[in-house]
């Protein structure tokens, strides 16, 4: 099909394009120009158009999980939120340990025909941290990268097999750094919020423990290394010093992670009840400069869709997560907003950047990329409540909130996906 | 409007009118918190052999459940036996009866006293329940919207005043 | 949840969660409001009927003979039904979630629940959910707090030493998981105590102390030097499984209250305890039932303080 995108404000972050435009599509790509009449044209006018944002964690919650969300559900939260592509953890149930069950995810989203699922395959078996899954078949099946989610892997022999292994055929492996030990039984963020409300904390150093131990083994091995959901300060300081090393790793930031912090809880409010917990204002700070730094290479939306009633508990029972599909771009936005920064270096951090590390073609409107485009109103506010979200998952601290940025139309391939008023 | 009655001369018309009835079985009661103040007038007046108690009756009102508990509730102490006393329970002004009414039901928490006379300052009428005064100053009208109250000086003297109701 | 929820539009208690985020007037309230009903408890018709024909539900998800003990006396002082539910925490695993067991008890009336729960919070989110006529009394959550003991130490304090803001008080032990310790320190600093001390192995001291407005020691002798009031808390045995303390010995020699310390602090000083006492663990039995002990009379304070919250809450709307 045809399109012709008019009249908006065009940000590429990749090329540093940003002015008003045209952006034509042709068989699925973006092209220079439209050879012949469009068969559609999208008046963007008073809109930004961009590429297609890139969410490097999302669950769908399938295989497994169905009473919390089911593929159909996410992937229509998915496009309605502008996420054009997608990375899933493999922590589904059963975990995507087996070729197979990659296999069926994959299948099931593709016939969905909304946005790209890349599924991220668990680095061991069960997810259970004792022996390698086969990450070569893995990989075959479509895998873009191995990772333990949130399953701890204490056994640090184990671990460094793991990376090597994958080091070997070069395969990605994402992780997020939590010393289990120090973890176990914590609830929320060691300080002074966690002592005044009596609940069990996990200290930062849980995470800079971790991850000088991770960033060792990646020297060891040579495994490429991407840090899922940084959460503190200290190591924000660890992956400087280790991009200035010249080791190859990235890393990611949770969107919740640059607006809350461990003062959000208030009244034990279990929407705030996050894994990795929300920390101190200062490593909010922290983080949020991180991010427009480069130091961290992107924000991700973790979306992690939970049922009520697992909410409507004592906050050390609530299940930890938050949906996040569509505040994506919302809350990238009020970041970038907030640190007075381009829209294109806001925008590259949910679109270029994490393409870049998924490997993937999209993530930019040069000729010849695939056409997933954004189009959006970034005057616009949604009111954040169950009735807008299409989600299965209506958990999040922002409940309540007018966030600006209100998708209007969502293309992937070419085709429109979603559209609104 | 006529003028308030001057509590001075109530409360030595009062002294006069109990002093042939006070025997060595005679305690006194004052109720918080202008019947405490004429209490302790009295009871000093007429040299009663036995300690003078205070009552709050937070604790005992019917109005519970429209207004809860009272803001400041104070302390009762009766530092004498109730049970067999003649007593007399003192208050400022008496209105609808239902401070009375409260104040007995505490009594009888105490023990069983042998009788109750009740003595009043002000009687204002509009009584709602079947309660009387045995020695009252004086009948005073208050409209509906006004509330009767005994204050007491920094000299120490009492006077009756007139306050808008809330 | 952004606005208080222990108090209602009009500043009243409504619910009693935690004495953090209580207005100095209203903490004072209570203590004022306890000391009537102490009265009531002296003479011989202790009861009185302010609460009669009202129902207070004791719900205990973590069992306790003497906090719910006391909370029946007072209820039954006050003239309200009660009924003690004990639910193990193993029932809750039978699928039953705690809203919905508060549900069910709000379909038979309830007037008044008083909650004991081992998750920090649980009573906040029964008080989110309750009816407008229903009141919400924390009765110890994890470790987060413990109001009402927190109230009776604060009254009893008050009996016994009058001014608060000439006082130094030291609080000893295992501040980390007492939800005793925490009601009673923001109590102190609300009601302007200008020392307050806590004296433990670092172990037992949780991460920033100090920003609930408290002076941190190790020593115990440093920190009982010149003690108005020495509050001792109690040592649970598990501490010494989780790697916490290597024994309670070592725990007795250095934190154990003995008259040789208690010689540190000032001769009128006052030796409190939230019960139950571990002799010989966190304090000696010479201390226990010396001089400076006021632990009985806490307890006494303790009736009068639920029954002063129980009738300021029920009588809200």
């Amino acid at each position: 099909m045809k399109i012709l995108i008019r009249n908006g404000r065009v940000v590429d972050p990749a090329s540093g394009r940003d002015a008003v435009g045209d952006v034509a599509i042709a068989d699925g790509r973006i092209c220079e120009s439209l050879a012949g009449e469009p068969e559609r044209v999208i008046d963007a006018r008073g809109l930004v158009v961009a590429p297609g944002l890139i969410d490097l964690s999302a669950r769908l919650r399938e295989p497994g999980f169905e009473y919390k969300a089911t593929l159909e559900s996410e992937m229509d939260a998915a496009v309605a939120g502008g996420v054009t592509s997608l990375a899933c953890p493999p922590d589904t149930d059963p975990p995507l340990d087996e070729p197979g069950l990659v296999d069926m995810l994959r299948r099931r989203a593709k016939a969905l025909s909304r946005a790209r699922v890349y599924p991220v395959g668990a680095l061991t078996v069960q997810l259970a941290g004792e022996r390698l899954t086969e990450m070569a078949e893995l990989a075959e099946a479509g895998c873009v990268a191995f990772s333990q989610a949130n399953a701890p892997l204490s056994d640090t022999q184990v671990l460094w097999r793991a990376l090597q292994y994958a080091a070997t055929f070069g395969f990605p492996v994402w992780l997020r750094a939590e010393d289990y030990c120090l973890a176990r039984g914590g609830v929320a963020h060691d300080g002074e919020v966690a002592t005044r409300l009596g609940l069990p904390g996990i200290p930062a150093f849980a995470e800079t423990i971790a991850l000088g131990a991770l960033l060792e083994l990646v020297r060891a091995s040579g495994a490429r290394l991407h840090v899922c959901r940084l959460s503190s300060a200290g190591a924000v300081q660890l992956m400087r010093a280790a991009k200035a090393e010249g080791l190859p790793v990235s890393c990611d930031v949770g969107a919740h992670y640059v607006h809350l912090s461990d003062m959000d809880l208030g009244y034990f409010d279990s929407h705030c009840r996050l894994t990795p917990p929300l920390r101190s204002q200062r490593d909010r700070e922290a983080l949020s400069a991180g991010l427009a730094d480069g130091t961290i290479d992107c924000m991700c939306s973790d979306h992690t869709p939970v049922d009520e009633d697992q909410k409507q508990l004592p906050f050390s029972e609530a299940e930890p997560g938050a949906t996040g599909l569509e505040l994506l771009l919302p809350l990238a936005l009020k970041w970038g907003a907030l640190r007075n920064l381009p829209l294109a270096k806001t925008m590259a951090r949910i679109t270029s950047d994490p393409a870049r590390i998924l490997g993937v073609q999209s993530g930019r409107l040069a000729p010849g990329a695939p056409a997933d485009v954004v189009v959006f109103d970034p005057q616009a506010s949604v009111r954040i409540g169950a009735g807008m979200l299409r989600s299965q998952g209506k958990n999040t601290p922002f409940l309540g909130y007018e966030l600006e940025g209100r998708v209007r139309y969502t293309l992937v391939a070419g085709k429109p996906v979603y559209e609104s008023a | 409007m006529k003028p308030l009655p001057d509590a001075e001369s109530l409360c030595a018309g009062l002294v006069a009118e109990l002093r042939p009835l006070i025997g060595p079985n005679t305690a006194m009661i004052g109720l918080y918190t202008g019947g405490v103040w004429l209490a302790e007038r009295l009871h000093a007046e007429l040299a009663l052999a036995q300690p003078l108690g205070t009552m709050d009756i937070a604790f005992y009102r019917d109005d519970y459940n429209k207004q809860g508990l009272a803001r400041d509730p104070k302390r009762t102490r009766i530092p004498f036996t109730v049970g067999g006393r003649d007593l007399l329970l003192v208050d400022d002004v008496l209105y609808t009866g239902r401070t009375v009414r409260a104040a007995m039901n505490e009594l009888f928490d105490y023990g069983r006293p042998a009788s109750i006379s009740l003595v009043v300052l002000a009687d204002r009428g509009g009584r709602e329940l079947p309660i009387c005064a045995q020695h009252c100053g004086a009948k005073v009208d208050v409209p509906a919207d006004m509330r009767l109250r005994l204050r007491r000086g920094d000299d120490g003297k009492l006077r009756l005043e007139l306050e808008r109701a809330e | 949840m952004q606005s208080n929820p222990q108090l209602n539009a009009n500043g009243e208690l409504r619910h009693l969660l935690s004495i953090e985020g209580l207005p100095r007037e209203v903490l004072l309230g209570i203590l004022d409001t306890a000391a009537s009903f102490v009265g009531v408890t002296e003479r011989e018709v202790k009861k009185v009927p302010i609460l009669r024909g009202k129902s207070v539900f004791n719900l205990f998800f973590e069992p306790s003979t003497r906090t719910r003990t006391t909370f029946e006396i007072a209820a039954k002082r006050l003239s309200a039904d009660v009924i003690n539910l004990n639910i193990a925490a193993s029932s809750q695993t039978k699928g039953e979630s705690l809203l919905d067991t508060v549900a069910n008890l709000s379909a038979m009336q309830a007037d008044v629940f008083v909650v004991r729960h081992a998750s920090s919070g649980a009573p906040f989110l029964i008080a989110q959910h309750v009816k407008a006529h229903e009141h919400v009394i924390n009765a110890g959550d994890g470790r987060h707090a413990h109001p009402t003991q927190g109230l009776l130490d604060l009254y009893t304090i008050r009996h016994y030493k009058r001014d608060f803001s000439r006082l130094t008080v030291a609080v000893v032990g295992d501040v980390l998981h007492s939800r005793v310790a925490r009601s009673l320190i923001h109590g102190l600093t609300t009601l302007s105590t200008p020392e307050v001390r806590v004296i433990g192995p670092k172990t037992l001291l949780p991460t920033g102390v100090e920003s609930l407005g408290v002076r941190v020691f190790h020593d115990m002798r440093e920190g009982l030097r010149g003690a108005d009031v020495v509050v001792m808390l109690r040592l649970q045995s598990e501490r010494m499984r989780g790697a916490l303390l290597p024994s309670a010995q070592e725990f007795f020699k250095h934190y154990g209250l003995t008259a040789e310390k208690l010689a540190l602090a000032r001769p009128d000083a006052i030796v409190m305890h939230p019960g139950p006492m571990n002799r010989g663990v966190e304090i000696d039995s010479s201390v226990a039932d010396g001089p400076h002990s006021v632990i009985l009379p806490q307890v006494t304070f303790g009736i009068a303080v639920r029954m002063a919250v129980m009738s300021m809450v029920a009588g809200t709307s």
